[in-house]
């Protein structure tokens, strides 16, 4: 049993069957061409040279290798009238912990991946996040939340969240207790995929038959409903994410700002 | 102007909060503020957890000019809460650049200045600090594709989590000696992968990675400038000048890939192996 989640290379390997793998990229990273658009997923990489990044998270490698696989594509189809979706599988612990990470600039790695998804948008690229398992923090910003739409998977492992509990708790000065009684009660502490669902941020929600390795029901199922999602885009911005009363202030901030600027 | 008339003359720009910074910035008599603090547009989820919320949620909204350009501030109040964003705050800044995106659209070229003091998202609103942060990033990387977007880091809170992501995303990046830009927060760092790896109470092993001269002889930063006002707002009036940058910093995928390969990653790293690194035999 290893002690990184899988899941992400199974869905990775299961939506992309087939596909033509992109190459030239760091191994922890999995990049494929299929009929459907270009897969990317972080993967756990063992031998990572980055000790800090091998059990799936997003360090330096990862961050500028996502940058340079959405760069790839939006350079590939600049004067193609029709832009390939991106899917981004959304699998990641969180963003590396380490010292060399922080010393060599992890967050400009993570802003390239963040700014080459956000420019896939702007270019006109339908680009959908596909969340089978955790979605943390800077891990998510640089993978998946500049998404057109994003689509979690239901299962008590999907999680949306800004900080692991050991640390959410010593950073807010509370017990893993007082956190976990605290969150039940407000929708944004909260790290189920339901209540981060009542924040208005999810195009859809899906149920499968095994998260861990899909069948080929859950397969069919996940691609009809990427292929919707993908037809459902029409415009480049966030704007689809507004509107659920959990995100009212979200929405009034901006009306607010509007009248007055 | 002998050195104790300079000293003299010196205002300090860190020791000014998030409203004073703004207007500092601004030219005379144009700073106007958006959903100012008498609008009492606050937080709607810090009450409930026990902590008083602040009537306009540490962050400041402010247009005017500088150097006459046509400009919006938004400014962090590192005083309230470390910086930390939620929901109101979070968006206050992503819908003030969203507007300034749209303005450019419209003919007016807007472009716009972060004031960053920040320890990234709110815990207490977690995941709608997350969602507003990810806005933000959309919201720079629009606006970029019209004018400039120039970000600060003064100290002394320094800019962490999504928000340094949010700083790396900016045009051109401009700190003081009292700045730390990094992802991540020491005392998390030490959580996460132990006390061997980072120690959080290390201070001038912290500062030596993370300071902002470091991150200036790195090549993370763009300017790095002493604590005074008539300096910062003479820097970042030449920065919103030089217009957009020709290879945007995180636009160096490439480069930056092919650094990494050249190190050695067998042992623990130190702030001169960066500095080579990233800078050869400039620094």
């Amino acid at each position: 049993m290893s002690g990184y989640s899988l899941r992400g290379l199974h869905w990775f390997n299961a939506l992309s069957a087939g596909a033509s793998v992109v190459e030239g990229l760091p191994p922890s990273l999995k990049v494929a061409d299929a009929e459907l658009g270009r897969f990317i997923a972080v993967v756990a990489d063992p031998d990572n040279r980055f000790p800090r990044a091998r059990n799936g998270e997003v360090g330096l490698l990862e961050g500028w290798g996502l940058a340079k696989a959405v760069d790839d594509a939006i350079s590939a189809d600049r004067d193609n009238a029709k832009k390939r979706p991106i899917i981004a599988i959304v699998d990641v612990p969180s963003q590396a912990y380490g010292r060399r990470e922080e010393a060599l600039g992890i967050h400009q790695a993570l802003a390239g991946a963040a700014d080459s998804y956000a420019r896939a948008r702007l270019a006109g690229h339908p680009v959908i996040a596909l969340l089978v398992g955790k979605a943390m923090s800077g891990a998510f910003l640089a993978h998946g939340y500049q998404a057109n739409r994003l689509i979690a998977l239901r299962d008590p492992g999907v999680m949306v969240h800004a900080m692991g509990k050991a640390s959410a708790a010593r950073v807010t000065l509370r017990s893993v207790e007082e956190l976990e009684a605290l969150a039940s009660s407000v929708p944004p502490m909260a790290y189920d995929i339901d209540s981060y669902a009542s924040l208005g941020l999810l195009w859809e929600t899906l149920s499968v038959q095994q998260i861990e390795q899909p069948t080929e029901e859950d397969l069919t199922r996940v691609t009809e409903c990427l292929k919707q999602a993908i037809s459902d885009v029409t415009s480049t911005d966030l704007k689809g994410r507004l509107g659920a009363s959990n995100r009212a202030a979200s929405s009034k901030v901006r009306e607010l700002l509007r009248a007055q600027w | 102007m002998t050195d104790s008339a300079a000293l003299l003359n010196k205002h300090s720009f860190v020791e000014l909060g998030a409203r004073q910074r703004a207007q500092a910035l601004l030219d005379a008599g144009t700073f106007r503020e958006l959903l100012d603090p008498f609008q009492r547009v606050m937080s709607p989820w810090l009450e409930r957890q026990g902590v008083v919320p602040q009537a306009d949620d540490g962050v400041i909204i402010a247009k005017g000019s500088l150097d006459g350009l046509p400009v919006v501030i938004a400014a962090i109040e590192g005083a309230f809460q470390g910086g930390s964003l939620g929901e109101v705050g979070g968006a206050k800044i992503a819908g003030a650049l969203e507007l300034a995106a749209e303005d450019n659209r419209n003919g007016i070229p807007t472009r716009a200045v972060l004031l960053l003091e920040t320890g990234g998202v709110r815990l207490q609103e977690a995941n709608l600090g997350l969602a507003a942060i990810a806005d933000i990033h959309a919201a720079i990387v629009d606006l970029q594709q019209y004018q400039p977007v120039v970000g600060v880091v003064a100290g002394s809170v320094g800019c962490f989590g999504g928000m340094s992501i949010a700083a790396a995303l900016c045009s051109y990046l401009l700190v003081t000696q009292e700045a730390r830009l990094g992802l991540n927060g020491p005392q998390v760092i030490e959580q996460e992968a132990g006390i061997e790896e980072y120690d959080s109470r290390d201070r001038p092993f912290i500062w030596s990675l993370t300071g902002g001269e470091q991150r200036f002889n790195t090549g993370l930063v763009d300017r790095y400038v002493g604590d005074d006002v008539a300096q910062i707002r003479q820097q970042v009036g030449e920065l919103l000048q030089q217009g957009l940058p020709a290879q945007p910093r995180s636009q160096r995928a490439e480069w930056f890939l092919q650094r990494l390969r050249k190190l050695n990653t067998d042992q623990q790293i130190e702030p001169s192996v960066v500095r080579d690194l990233y800078q050869g035999e400039r620094s």
